[in-house]
C-alpha cells in the first residue's frame, strides 16, 4: 500500500491583508507532493484548530505578518492540545522578528520561516520530520 | 477498530470520525476493519452530490445549503474533493476556504479529499468517507465533487439526490444536449445568474428537459437560479432537493438507488481487489515481461491481459 500522502493545513491567523507567501508555500508543498488544505486569510485559533481536527493534517503551518504571533500562536497550540492535538507537526513564517524564535520553540514549533527561505528546503524539513515520526509509530 | 472508537465515531467526537476518515482513506485493511465495524449503523443520512464545472461556485453552494439544512436543526457533514497533481502527487484542497461561515459549529463536520488518482470525479474512499458521517449521525451529507467537465458521473451513483451547477456563459445549446453530466441532475442550479447570460442558460437546459420524453411518474428536475455568494435562491433549491427525497421515497426509488449505488460499489471494490490480487499475485512478475511483449509488437493487449488472468484459474 502506498504511503499516505502528508496532509499539511495551511492557515493564516489574525487580521493579514494578504496571503501571498502563504499561497507560494501551499504550492510548493503540492509540487513536493503534500495534500494541503488550504482555508484563507482571518482565520480565528478556533477556525484553525477546528480545521486541524476535521482534516486529520500531520503538520499545521501558520503564517503571519501582523506581530500578532506571540500572542495568537500559543492560543492555537493550546486548542490543538485540548483536541488531542498534541502530536501534530507546527512550522511557522511569515515576518517573526528573530529574538521570538526562542520563544515560538519553546512553543512547540519545529521551525520558523522567513522570507528568503527555500521551499525546497521548507518541504524537505517536514518530509524528513513526518517520516521519522512515522517510523516511530510503526515501530 | 476497537469498541471505544466505535463509539466515539457514533457519538460524532470530531477526532474519531476524522480519524476513521483517514483510515478508510488510506485503503487496505485498516479501511475494512473501519468498515465492518460502521456498516450496520449506516443508511439513514441523506446523501446529496453537488457536481459542475470548476469555477460554477458549488463550495459556496454548499455552504448556503449547509447553512439553511443547520436552521433547520439538521446536521451537516461535508465531503469536498479536489484533484490530486497527476505529476507529484500532491494537491491544494480549497474548498474550505468557502465555507468559513460553518466554522466554529460542532453540528458541522467538513473534510477535503485528494483524487489520489482516481477519476470520475470522486476519491476512491469518498463513499467510505460519507459512511463514516452517516454512522456519526450526520442526517445530511453533501459532497462536493472535483471541478467536473462532461463525464465525472461517478457522483450519481453515489447520492440519492444529484445537483449539476451551472453558470452563465459556459456554452450553448448544443452543449446542454450533450449526453453526460447534465444527464446525472436531478436538480439543476444555475449558479452566478445575476451575471449575463443566466436566462438563455436557463432556456436551454429547460429546452433539453423538455426533450426528452417524460413518462407519467418520472422526475423532471427543475431549473433554478441562485446568487449563492449572496445567499439568493438557496431556500428554493434546498426545497427541490427535500422534495426529490420525497419523490424517491413516495416511489419507492430510494431502495432501489440504495440497491444499485451497493452493486456500483461491489462492482468496483471487486475491480480493484482483483486487480491488486493479479498485480502483487503470482503472475505479478509476469507483467513486465508482457508489456515488453506488446512493445515488440508480439502480443496485443487482449492476449497479453488473458495471460495475466488466465494463469489464476
Amino acid at each position: 500500500m502506498a504511503e499516505r500522502p502528508i496532509r499539511v493545513l495551511i492557515a493564516k491567523p489574525g487580521l493579514d491583508g494578504h496571503d501571498r507567501g502563504a499561497k507560494v508555500v501551499a504550492r510548493a508543498l503540492r509540487d513536493a507532493g503534500m495534500e494541503v488544505i488550504y482555508t484563507g486569510i482571518r482565520q480565528t485559533p478556533e477556525m484553525i484548530a477546528e480545521a486541524a481536527v476535521q482534516e486529520d493534517v500531520d503538520v499545521v503551518g501558520l503564517s503571519i505578518l501582523s506581530g500578532a504571533h506571540l500572542d495568537l500562536f500559543p492560543r492555537i497550540v493550546d486548542l490543538l492540545k485540548q483536541k488531542g492535538m498534541q502530536d501534530v507537526l507546527l512550522v511557522c513564517g511569515g515576518i517573526i522578528p528573530d529574538e521570538d524564535i526562542a520563544a515560538l520553540k519553546q512553543m512547540g514549533f519545529a521551525g520558523a520561516f522567513g522570507p528568503g527561505t527555500s521551499t525546497q528546503d521548507l518541504a524537505k524539513f517536514i518530509r524528513d520530520r513526518i517520516v521519522a515520526r512515522r517510523a516511530g509509530v510503526n515501530a | 477498530m476497537d469498541h471505544a472508537s466505535v463509539e466515539a465515531v457514533r457519538a460524532g467526537d470530531p477526532r474519531a470520525v476524522a480519524r476513521a476518515i483517514s483510515a478508510v482513506e488510506r485503503g487496505g485493511a485498516q479501511a475494512r476493519e473501519v468498515i465492518a465495524a460502521i456498516f450496520r449503523y449506516t443508511g439513514h443520512a441523506h446523501v446529496i452530490g453537488v457536481t459542475g464545472a470548476p469555477g460554477t461556485g458549488k463550495s459556496t453552494l454548499v455552504n448556503e445549503s449547509a447553512k439553511l439544512y443547520r436552521r433547520r436543526g439538521h446536521r451537516v457533514g461535508i465531503v469536498a474533493v479536489d484533484p490530486t497533481s497527476p505529476f507529484s502527487g500532491g494537491a491544494i484542497l480549497g474548498d474550505r476556504l468557502r465555507m468559513q461561515d460553518l466554522s466554529g459549529d460542532a453540528g458541522v463536520f467538513i473534510r477535503s479529499m485528494a483524487t489520489r488518482g482516481s477519476l470520475g470525479g470522486l476519491a476512491a474512499a469518498t463513499s467510505d468517507a460519507a459512511k463514516v458521517l452517516d454512522a456519526a449521525g450526520f442526517e445530511i451529507i453533501l459532497v462536493e465533487t472535483v471541478g467536473a467537465g462532461q463525464s465525472e458521473v461517478d457522483i450519481a451513483k453515489n447520492a440519492h439526490t444529484t445537483v449539476v451547477v451551472e453558470a452563465p456563459g459556459l456554452g450553448d445549446d448544443i452543449q446542454a444536449i450533450k449526453a453526460g453530466i447534465l444527464e446525472i441532475a436531478d436538480v439543476l442550479v444555475v449558479n452566478k445568474a445575476d451575471h449575463d447570460g443566466a436566462n438563455s442558460t436557463v432556456a436551454a437546459l429547460e429546452m433539453n428537459l423538455n426533450l426528452k420524453p417524460k413518462g407519467e411518474n418520472d422526475w423532471r428536475p427543475p431549473v433554478l437560479k441562485t446568487v449563492a455568494i449572496k445567499g439568493e435562491g438557496i431556500t428554493d433549491a434546498v426545497e427541490w432537493v427535500c422534495k426529490h427525497r420525497a419523490y424517491l421515497e413516495a416511489n419507492h426509488l430510494l431502495e432501489s438507488r440504495e440497491r444499485t449505488r451497493l452493486r456500483a460499489e461491489l462492482e468496483m471494490v471487486v475491480q480493484r481487489e482483483l486487480m491488486a490480487r493479479l498485480v502483487h499475485g503470482v503472475n505479478g512478475g509476469q507483467i513486465e515481461v508482457l508489456v515488453e511483449k506488446m512493445a515488440a509488437r508480439e502480443m496485443d493487449v487482449y492476449q497479453a491481459a488473458e495471460k495475466l488472468i488466465g494463469g489464476t484459474r
